[in-house]
């Protein structure tokens, strides 16, 4: 196995310089994920309005597959209705968590990087965390941890 | 390799005490292992796995219990290691050396049995800022359960103890002070004679955690006069699940127990109890007999090569790494003290310590990332996380070589 399989040319670029990476002003949810393993810190700000997601932006500090995963999260959500998001985030859910998924990836654009990381179990929870926040700001929650 | 340290190698035969160690040996991603994670556990010897192995092939049976030739022997074996390890820290006597599962349960073995003790309302409790959790989150809970008060002795930005402070923080509510020997994020050596020399001249008792300095350096729990002293098993290359309390027997005897069961009772019925003697009182259940004779052996394989020619080593080895670690474009060492033990814990400008230990890993190296189960360290450090390689007599200065060249794969891999 390649580690480049991991670090892919995208997740590095989108770790150096993240998309939407800044606060959303109230009333827009917000909601804080936490790592609490390894450190990783991300706060989810998204803006809703008639069920589509107008905005969605986050701050934080993290790996670089965290990082990666919030930044290219955003910017595919961006414009997206809550249906259409919560179909994405099951999918994503499912490939990098369940052994034999059969959603691939490679058919969310540039989200397909995010495939090989099922292959590095230990660094799963760092891709899945933006996920986890954003689904706790929709539902109005403050805060949710991945171990 | 610098030619001072290379001598060393020669002089000290590490490569004689390699061989001793099958996990050591091995491949990773297609890379030799270069085990670079000794503060989170050690490697163990094939001594020590085969006096755990022999315990059960040949003798295993309960001990202090039953008239039977096995028992008896499981006994020896077990009172032996207490016996071995009483001498090695130079204990007054076996009475004050307990076996618990780990440096954890120890610590909180104390926490209840002194607070049930000496604890009331607002009396206070000093720990250190550089604490692991095990020797702070016991105390937190003790002072809930008695609303008495934790106070933090500082760190300096260098990550050594303030000193100066500790007389300010401690006033006459002051019960005990509970402090680190050696820092697990950090590796800071901590000044613990000149703390309990302080606490002493008030009568303030102190408690040692020294699960981190026992795998290299010697320790004299009669010239130290600690009145606690705790250690692990499972990084001195002794088997996980097995710890020490030492404690002065005067102490001992004051304490009431912490948990109740068999062994640590003398006589019993239904209404009453009569607690058994020291080191029994604290030692209810059937014990880690297994665990207990295999950190005898640890003990042993410790005395074998001299503690006094491993710290020499590892000092070496320390120094070499930090010096290459200061050469390093982007490295920053967190903890910078004068005196440091087998520990170099750091970050690289740009790289999540996360991704560090991903990278390295690939090419053979296991460290340690994270928060090293000391959060409170890391917030005054303003980090989320470091990367942490932490050394072992059995480490080499090629290991230390080949973390370097990982390193700077990380730089090629993320920028």
């Amino acid at each position: 196995m390649d580690l480049r399989e991991l670090y892919q040319q995208v997740i590095v670029d989108h770790n150096r310089n993240p998309r939407n990476f800044k606060e959303l002003p109230p009333p827009c949810s917000h909601a804080e994920g936490h790592n609490p393993l390894c450190g990783d810190k991300v706060t989810v700000y998204v803006h809703v309005e008639d069920d589509v997601i107008q905005d969605v932006t986050f701050q934080g500090d993290g790996c670089a597959i965290s990082v990666a995963s919030a930044s290219l999260m955003t910017e595919h959500l961006k414009g997206k209705t809550l249906s259409q998001e919560k179909d994405l985030f099951e999918s994503v859910h499912d490939a990098l968590t369940k052994k034999d998924s059969e959603i691939d990836l490679m058919h969310f654009g540039k989200l397909g990087v995010l495939a090989n990381v099922k292959n590095f179990p230990m660094r799963v929870k760092c891709a899945t965390l933006c996920w986890h926040t954003l689904e706790a700001a929709l539902a109005n929650q403050k805060s949710v941890t991945t171990e | 390799m610098s030619k001072s340290a290379h001598n060393l190698e020669t002089f000290f035969d590490v490569e004689r005490y390699r061989k001793d160690f099958p996990a050591l040996h091995q491949e990773v991603h297609g890379k030799p292992l270069a085990y670079l994670d000794n503060a989170a556990t050690a490697q163990k010897p094939q001594q020590v796995i085969d006096a755990i192995s022999n315990y059960y092939s040949n003798h295993n049976s309960n001990v202090h219990r039953g008239v039977h030739t096995l028992s008896g022997r499981a006994t020896d074996l077990y009172e032996g290691s207490r016996e071995k390890i009483a001498k090695y820290i130079n204990a007054k006597s076996t009475k004050e050396i307990i076996f618990t599962k780990g440096a954890t349960e120890a610590l909180n073995l104390l926490a209840y049995s002194f607070g049930e003790h000496a604890i009331s309302a607002g009396d206070e409790i000093i720990v250190s800022g550089m604490e692991h959790h095990s020797n702070l989150v016991p105390w937190q809970l003790l002072c809930q359960r008695k609303n008495a008060i934790l106070k933090i002795l500082p760190i300096t930005k260098k990550g050594e103890l303030d000193l100066a402070l500790l007389p300010e923080l401690i006033s006459d509510k002051t019960k005990l002070i509970s402090v680190v020997h050696t820092s697990n994020a950090l590796g800071t050596v901590n000044p613990i004679e000149d703390i309990i020399n302080i606490a002493h001249t008030q009568n303030i008792p102190v408690a040692i955690d020294g699960s981190q300095a026992l795998p290299h350096t010697a320790v004299d729990m009669q010239a130290l006069d600690a009145d606690f002293f705790i250690f692990t098993g499972h990084k001195m290359f002794g088997p996980t699940g097995v710890g020490v309390l030492y404690g002065k027997e005067a102490w001992l005897e004051k304490l009431p127990p912490y948990q109740g069961g068999g062994d640590m009772i003398r006589t019993v019925s239904y209404t009453h109890s009569e607690y058994n003697d020291l080191p029994y009182k604290f030692e209810a259940g059937t014990p880690n007999i297994a665990g207990v004779i295999g950190l005898g052996a640890a003990v042993d394989y410790i005395q074998n090569i001299g503690i006094h020619n491993i710290q020499a080593y590892e000092t070496e080895l320390l120094n070499y790494a930090t010096e290459k670690a200061l050469a390093f474009d982007g490295l920053n060492i967190i903890g910078q003290a004068e005196h440091k033990s087998g520990v170099l814990s750091f970050t690289i400008d740009g790289v999540h310590p996360h991704d560090i230990g991903t990278i390295v890993d690939f090419e053979g190296v296991a460290i340690r990332t994270g928060h090293h189960c000391a959060m409170p360290v890391m917030n005054f450090f303003n980090v989320p996380a470091t990367a942490r390689a932490s050394f072992a007599f059995y480490n080499t200065f090629s290991e230390v070589d080949a973390l370097f060249v990982a390193l700077e794969k990380t730089k090629d891999m993320l920028f």
